[in-house]
């Protein structure tokens, strides 16, 4: 059970929260600008590390706010959260 | 037998003046309270108490507490009987009622003892190889009565379980020595503290080890160290619980057994700890050693006579021979010596085992040295013990002068394994330690730390200051500042051990190492020979490991032995995965409360206690409760239906709209988000009107549909279906967060915060008349898709003019508060106009004839705006949307998507049932060319109607079609899914 | 050695000591002609068909670990072809015909048990949803019933009969030839017969980068050298991505735990496999006597090959939720598999963006059930470099098109 520090509320337990995607995904347009292969590539491919991800979560049960989260995908340690748009740690080996 | 026969005159921490009447394998004896089933059932001389999983071998206990591999029960009957148990760790209550597993009609005379004959034809994986031919299925249904051991209860579970959740600074599991060292540290030390121990009682070995500490006997010091524990305000004792399993960021799960004699209505907890630091003192468990016939009854850990003897006051044997690789033999010889047990001799696998057997010596012990286990004499009892000297120490077969000695208890001491469980499912690193022949903690995980035997410090002055150190670093590390003082203290003694990991067994006779799965020496050997060599292979292999136990006596045996036969060191072979739960977990108990109304609750509307009035059959849509339909007396189903339809095409009716999903869009940016979210327009809707819309996925796929209204400039009220409101309010605040955060746009989910009532029919605004409303009802002043602001009857309401019967139709918003008084007043004025409640069949049905769509029903996961004839829409918004891209991916363009019609079955009395597909080769009766979605009789069209998904569906119009479902055949005909009032006049009148 | 009771019996008398190995440990050689990344089912059964049908024998299965030890070895052994799109029932169903015929095939007891697969509706629209399933199915060629609720209990006589039931029973659909299979034994009976063919199994090799000739992958660079292949496939399921990251591309995966419990052994009271539409719940019993139990995935990506404890106790609420009288059994032992997840559900079976690499990944939830036609369709397209026609649908590229076979958007029912 993850304990995750939300920037707003502090440490709460995981089923307050949602995990939300890989970030930064970022979002191609205008539509007809976007050729089949980027749009699939928006939509489907990760990253999906072993290791270091940063990812966004919401805090559902709680202030409801999205937010930044560096983690472990093998140990599901969490090094860092942080805001929508705030700087966070670079990922490190 | 009498009663007690074996119980020892004096000692014990049981209560003698209660005795305990309890039955096994239908026979009838006493205990005391304190005992275990298992202490109770030596007491009474029951020497076989259980028979092995394959060959059905009489067996005796082994252990005395988890480790138990043996004595397996059924315990109760009916609906609280509980399979599975180990007796050493049931304890004793009046009229209790067991019986052994797997065996039939008793342990000790089981008939299914024959199949031992077919031993030879059985090793490890003998079922991969045979069974095959003619077929597994000839097979499978004998082995799988054969196999399984106690029998499931077949009602429900009428026990209640509980679920806590605690947080504290240090969490210590374990109350032996070193756990007890641990907590008194921390508790001292000012810290919130949580102690575990799976035991009814504190103080693990100390119960059974008779030692001093501080100078005093170690139970003394153990009461005191409890009462000091329990005085503290900050720490809390929880025995008969067991730390089951270290999760995620350090949580730890527990599992309590609620004490027989509590009063409370549950059976067990389920404890989640968050502890800034967990002391891990959860001991070690004694091996047993393998050599042939290691498995005949009267063969027990030398740890479990000891504690038999001195926590039970039961006399395991009445003469024993210790059999040992280790010092720790020594102690237990001594001890059981003082309970009255004859020591025949001590026999030590080492050459020289020093001084520990000198002193035994010179105490009057008989010691055998350099001598190793040959065999058992006796099938159902240990009648002798034959050993012979080994050859240079090296566990070589000798032929040379087997000494053979008369024994009825042999006691087996092959060195400690420490219970690293937790430690390692957190993670932490194991170490193969060569002096003390054990994996041992290595590196650790932030907070968690091993403490005493469970480090592999097994001598208790170690356990006393290792447990010590652990409470008080870690008190330190979670804040505190006061002083732990001073450990406790305890003499140095010998812990040494010589690892002999298997006897020599050249005579082929069985030396087992698991004895529950029936897995021996030889089977280790059979998997290793066949190149199963690594060691999850040997474990999967010959299914060692992995009984009730899990291996808990037998997986460092099996390591080791695997490390002899393939000539690989054991840190090179590594250890198979501690995987959770430490011990078995009561489902019940994981559960907790998630059962029954408490399991998914259902979402109630405000109306919920008018509908059960009159008569409402509820039914789950999208997780809310919603009535079904209104049952009359003496009336069916479809015609209670067909009367409610009636009201609504011919005179008027009142439908519970509550949980119709209601998302407030307020902001100078509100449009602009709005045509973002939607694929329709809604920038040009204007102040006062309402527009139909769709929302899609950002792969294009319809996931909702509803109403959008204008309430002004800046404010617009979003509608959604019932089930979807939480997840499109929560995709609103994700985009606007993560996608479009300069957007000035708050969003308000507003679902439950206001009722709706949906009045429809030709007589809807005659009922509404018949109210005091500030808003002008006037179809030129309110038309079709407008909304109005006002009050009705005093109450503030949001009226909007749509619906989802094709009728003429106003749905009111109220607050949740004033819903119920608003339906009484309009079921009480309309009576005269006829009005009728309608439930969510009678409206399903009248808005497939409207021919509207019901978003995951009529479309599915794949379905496009095209697909449902909504196309042109695209070409006339140029603005970017959710899911915008994906409409112009290939898939998208096909020519033979599904698509959106009408099914009109040709007899016009059949009803062409939902789920049925149309055909697409009617002759081969294979493929599909789409499928009904919606399906109904229409009294209104006179005829049966249907909405349907089929490929090409709108170019097909009027094209005849074959349906099929479940191997019946209709005909019929693709038409426009409009199929009542097609122009809509209705909806203006 | 032939495996037989006959054998078995006559090596009783030398004590088995004359069994020979399942399969050997060989040394890598330097060059393959195909180099199989992945020793679970589907890189076994590859390198098997590669062999078997193809004749190509110069074949090595590279494993970072044990064979058999990832997915393969830690899912709840179900098999089943109960498929909706004609594209997943062809491929499904071609799987399940080879598990019909594989101890066979293998000279292995793989000990399918085509006990029924029982899938349970427990509202009016999950019913609509099945019907529509199950016309699909009859209409794809594939065996399905639709049972009334007094059936299904007497398959299933203790499911929960209470009125006040959160999720009542509806009515089912029973697939009778879906069941399960032993999962080990898949494994080791592909190893034990790809072996056979002059397969060679390197066991304890992980592969820590990929050799290039140009554009080409020629080879991998691994933990006991290198190794040259002429072409690489790769079946590793959950790894997926991180593999194809040191290939320098990106895939439609996320991988997540799935987890699995099992309790104490009971004499038998579970007939078939039971799955609920409602709970997300499956539930078996082993020949053993254990009811292995399975639900949905963890909520968030992870490589930890362990179920978290939110997850597991929402499993078990959904299990006493159809069957109370299970709660006084007891977990016994609980794991997890990192699956490999894409948008739709269905596997990739396709050439990778690199010229000489080969991909089978995609599985998500449901890899075991595949391994035979996984592993067939793995090797035809590895061999001929053309897709195998039960595999045409499974491209790369449909994720550029838009073509998904998403099956739980199409009937409703996840897979």
């Amino acid at each position: 059970m993850l304990r995750i520090p939300c920037p707003w509320c502090g440490p709460r337990d995981e089923p307050e929260f949602r995990w939300g995607g890989e970030v930064p995904v970022l979002r191609p347009g205008p539509p007809e600008a976007v050729c089949a292969a980027a749009w699939a590539e928006y939509l489907f491919m990760r990253e999906n590390p072993k290791g270091w991800v940063r990812e966004r979560w919401v805090h559902a049960c709680g202030c409801r706010q999205w937010f930044v989260v560096i983690r472990n995908t093998v140990t599901h340690e969490i090094r860092a959260t942080a805001p929508l748009g705030e700087p966070l740690p670079e990922i490190g080996p | 037998m009498s009663r007690h026969a074996h119980r020892l005159e004096r000692g014990g921490r049981i209560d003698r003046s209660r005795p305990l009447d309890f039955e096994f394998d239908g026979r009838r004896y006493e205990g005391f309270a304190g005992d275990t089933l298992a202490s109770a059932l030596l007491a009474n001389g029951v020497r076989i108490v259980g028979r092995s999983l394959k060959l059905h071998r009489p067996r005796g206990l082994i252990g005395a507490w988890s480790e138990e591999p043996n004595a397996i029960v059924q315990l109760g009957e009916g609906e609280t009987t509980v399979p599975d148990l180990k007796a050493t760790q049931v304890e004793l209550t009046e009229g209790l009622v067991a019986r052994s597993v797997n065996c039939w009609p008793s342990a000790r005379a089981d008939v299914f003892a024959f199949l031992g004959i077919f031993a030879p034809l059985m090793p490890a994986g003998f079922y991969y190889k045979t069974f095959k031919w003619p077929s597994w299925r000839w097979f499978e249904p004998a082995i799988r009565r054969a196999a399984g051991l106690g029998v499931a209860p077949t009602r429900p579970d009428p026990d209640r379980y509980e679920e806590r959740h605690e947080h504290c600074d240090v969490l210590v599991v374990g109350g032996g020595p070193a756990g007890l060292a641990a907590a008194l540290a921390a508790t001292r030390a000012g810290v919130r503290v949580v102690l575990v121990d799976d035991r009814p009682v504190l103080g693990g070995a100390l119960q059974w080890e008779e030692k001093l500490i501080d100078s005093r006997p170690a139970l003394e010091w153990v009461a005191e160290a409890e009462r000091e524990l329990r005085a503290a305000s900050h720490t809390r004792v929880l025995t008969r619980t067991s730390a089951f399993g270290c999760y995620d960021h350090r949580l730890v799960a527990l599992s309590e057994r609620v004490a027989p004699q509590s009063r409370l209505p549950i059976r067990e907890r389920l404890w989640h700890v968050r502890a800034a630091q967990v002391v891990l003192a959860t001991g070690a468990i004694e091996r047993p050693l393998v050599f042939p016939e290691n498995d005949v009854p009267g063969i027990m850990l030398a740890s479990a006579a000891m504690s038999y003897a001195a926590q039970y006051a039961v006399r395991p044997g009445t003469r024993t021979a210790l059999l040992t690789s280790t010092d720790f033999a020594y102690q237990a010889a001594k001890a059981l010596q003082a309970r009255g047990i004859e020591i025949a001799a001590v026999v030590d696998t080492r050459a020289d085992p020093g001084e520990v057997a000198a002193d035994a010596r010179r105490a009057g012990f008989a010691v055998l040295a350099g001598y190793g286990p040959r065999r058992v004499h006796g099938a159902r009892a240990v009648r002798a013990l034959e050993v012979a000297r080994l050859a240079g120490g090296a566990p070589a077969h000798t032929e040379q002068s087997p000494l053979r000695i008369e024994c009825d208890l042999v006691c087996v001491s092959g060195g400690w394994t420490p219970t690293v469980h937790l430690f390692s499912q957190a993670r932490g690193a194991l170490r193969y330690d060569a002096q003390r022949a054990a994996l041992v903690p290595a590196a650790g995980p932030k907070g968690l730390q091993c403490a005493g035997a469970a480090a592999g410090n097994f001598a208790l002055r170690e356990c006393l200051t290792d447990g010590f150190a652990a409470g008080r670093q870690a008190a330190k590390a979670a804040g505190a500042r006061a002083d732990a003082g001073v450990a406790p203290m305890a003499q140095p003694e010998r812990c040494a051990v010589a690892p002999f990991w298997s006897a020599p067994h050249a005579d082929r006779r069985k030396a087992w190492v698991d004895l529950q799965n029936d897995v021996t020496r030889a089977d280790l050997a059979l998997a290793v020979r066949e190149n199963l060599r690594s060691v999850e292979h040997l474990k999967r292999y010959t299914t060692t490991g992995m009984a009730l136990d899990q291996g808990k006596t037998s997986n460092m045996n099996a390591l080791g032995i695997l490390a002899e036969l393939t000539q690989v060191p054991i840190p090179e072979i590594g250890t198979t995965t501690f995987r959770p739960p430490y011990d078995p977990v009561t489902l019940g108990a994981l559960a907790g409360r998630r059962i029954g109304a408490l399991y998914h609750p259902l979402r109630r509307t405000p109306l919920e206690r008018q509908h059960a009035a009159l008569g409402a059959v509820f039914e789950d849509f999208g997780a809310w409760r919603r009535p079904a339909w209104y049952a009359a007396a003496g009336r069916g189903r479809q015609e209670c239906i067909r009367a409610e339809k009636r009201a609504a095409r011919g005179a008027v009716s009142v439908f519970d709209g509550s949980p119709l999903g209601k998302i407030e869009v307020r902001g100078e940016d509100a449009a602009l988000f709005l045509d973002r979210m939607y694929y329709n327009s809604m920038r040009t809707l204007a102040v006062g009107r309402i527009r139909y819309g769709i929302m899609l996925s950002e792969h294009g796929v319809i996931i909702d549909d509803g109403v959008c209204m204008r309430l002004a400039e800046d404010h617009f009220l979003v509608s959604t279906t019932g089930g979807a409101a939480e997840r499109i309010f929560s995709g609103f605040e994700e985009w606007l967060q993560c996608e479009w955060p300069q957007l000035r746009v708050l969003v308000t989910n507003v679902t439950c915060a206001w009722g709706n009532i949906a009045v429809a029919g030709p007589r809807a605004r005659e009922l509404l008349a018949l109210l005091s409303t500030d808003i002008d009802l006037d179809p030129g002043a309110f038309p079709h898709l407008a909304v109005r602001c006002g009050r009705l009857e005093g109450v503030p309401v949001r009226i909007a003019r749509v619906g989802f019967t094709g009728e003429l139709s106003f749905e009111l918003n109220v607050p949740a508060g004033y819903t119920a008084a608003l339906w009484e007043l309009l079921l009480a004025r309309g009576a005269s106009s006829g009005v009728r409640p309608i439930g969510v069949e009678a409206l399903q049905e009248l808005r497939t004839e409207k021919g509207y769509l019901h978003v995951g029903t009529d479309t599915d996961g794949r379905t496009l705006p095209a697909d449902i004839g909504m196309g042109d829409i695209l070409a006339r918004k140029s603005e970017d949307f959710v899911g915008r891209r994906s409409l112009m991916r290939a898939e998208a363009q096909r020519p033979d998507r599904l698509q959106f019609v009408g099914l009109a079955a040709d007899d016009p009395a059949t009803l062409l049932p939902v789920g049925a597909h149309v055909l697409a080769d009617p002759q081969t009766r294979r493929g599909s060319h789409g499928y009904v979605t919606s399906s109904c009789m229409s009294e209104a069209l006179g005829r049966s109607v249907a909405l349907g998904l089929v490929q090409a569906g709108r170019r097909r119009l009027g094209e005849p079609v074959e349906i099929y479902c479940d191997g019946r055949l209709s005909s019929a005909h693709i038409v426009s899914p409009h199929w009542y009032d097609p122009k809509g006049e209705r909806l203006h009148a | 050695m032939r495996f037989s009771a006959l054998a078995l019996a006559r090596s009783a008398l030398s004590f088995h000591d004359n069994w020979p190995q399942l399969w050997r440990s060989p040394e890598p050689k330097r060059r393959y002609d195909v180099l199989v990344i992945g020793g679970g089912g589907h890189g076994l059964a590859t390198a098997y068909y590669l062999a078997k049908e193809h004749g190509i024998g110069n074949v090595a299965v590279i494993e970072k670990g044990w064979l058999g030890g990832g997915n393969t070895g830690r899912n709840t052994t179900v098999v089943r072809s109960n498929y909706f799109y004609p594209e997943s029932a062809r491929l499904y169903e071609l799987s399940l015909r080879l598990y019909e015929e594989l101890s066979g095939e293998l000279g292995f007891n793989i000990m399918l048990s085509q006990r029924g697969i029982l899938t349970l509706a427990h509202s009016s629209h999950q019913l609509e949803m099945l019907a529509r399933w199950l016309n699909a199915m009859q209409l794809n060629g594939i065996d399905g019933e639709l049972l009334d609720p007094p059936a299904v209990r007497r398959w299933l006589p203790l499911l929960n009969d209470s009125a006040a039931a959160r999720y009542p029973l509806k009515g089912a659909v029973l697939q009778r030839r879906g069941g399960v299979a032993r999962h080990d034994a898949v494994a080791w009976g592909y190893a034990r017969a790809a072996d056979g063919l002059g397969v060679d199994i390197v066991q304890n090799c992980e592969v820590v980068g990929f050799l290039r000739a140009g554009d080409r992958i020629v080879g991998v660079d691994t933990t006991r050298g290198r190794i040259l292949g002429d072409k690489v496939a790769l079946a590793v399921a959950g790894h997926s991505s991180v593999l194809c990251a040191k290939a320098g591309f990106r895939l439609p995966v996320t991988s997540y735990a799935l987890q699995a419990f099992v309790t104490e052994p009971v004499k038998p009271v579970l007939a078939c496999v039971a799955v609920s539409m409602a709970t997300g719940t499956y539930v078996s019993q082993s020949d053993k006597g254990e009811l292995v139990v399975g639900g949905g995935l963890d909520l968030y990506p992870s490589y930890a090959q362990r179920g978290n404890l939110p997850t597991l106790q929402e499993v078990v609420a959904g299990l006493l939720e159809l069957f109370p009288a299970f709660g006084r059994l007891r977990m016994l032992r609980q794991w997890a598999g990192v699956v490999d997840v894409v948008h739709d559900s269905s596997p990739i079976i396709d050439h990778a963006p690199v010229q000489g690499m080969y991909l089978n990944c995609g599985w998500g939830t449901g890899g075991f059930k595949a391994i035979p036609a996984g592993g067939l369709v793995f090797a035809h397209l590895i061999a001929t470099d053309r897709p195998h026609p039960a595999a045409e649908a499974f491209t790369l590229r449909r994720f550029a098109t838009g073509a998904l076979i998403d099956e739980g958007a199409a009937a409703g029912i996840s897979h």
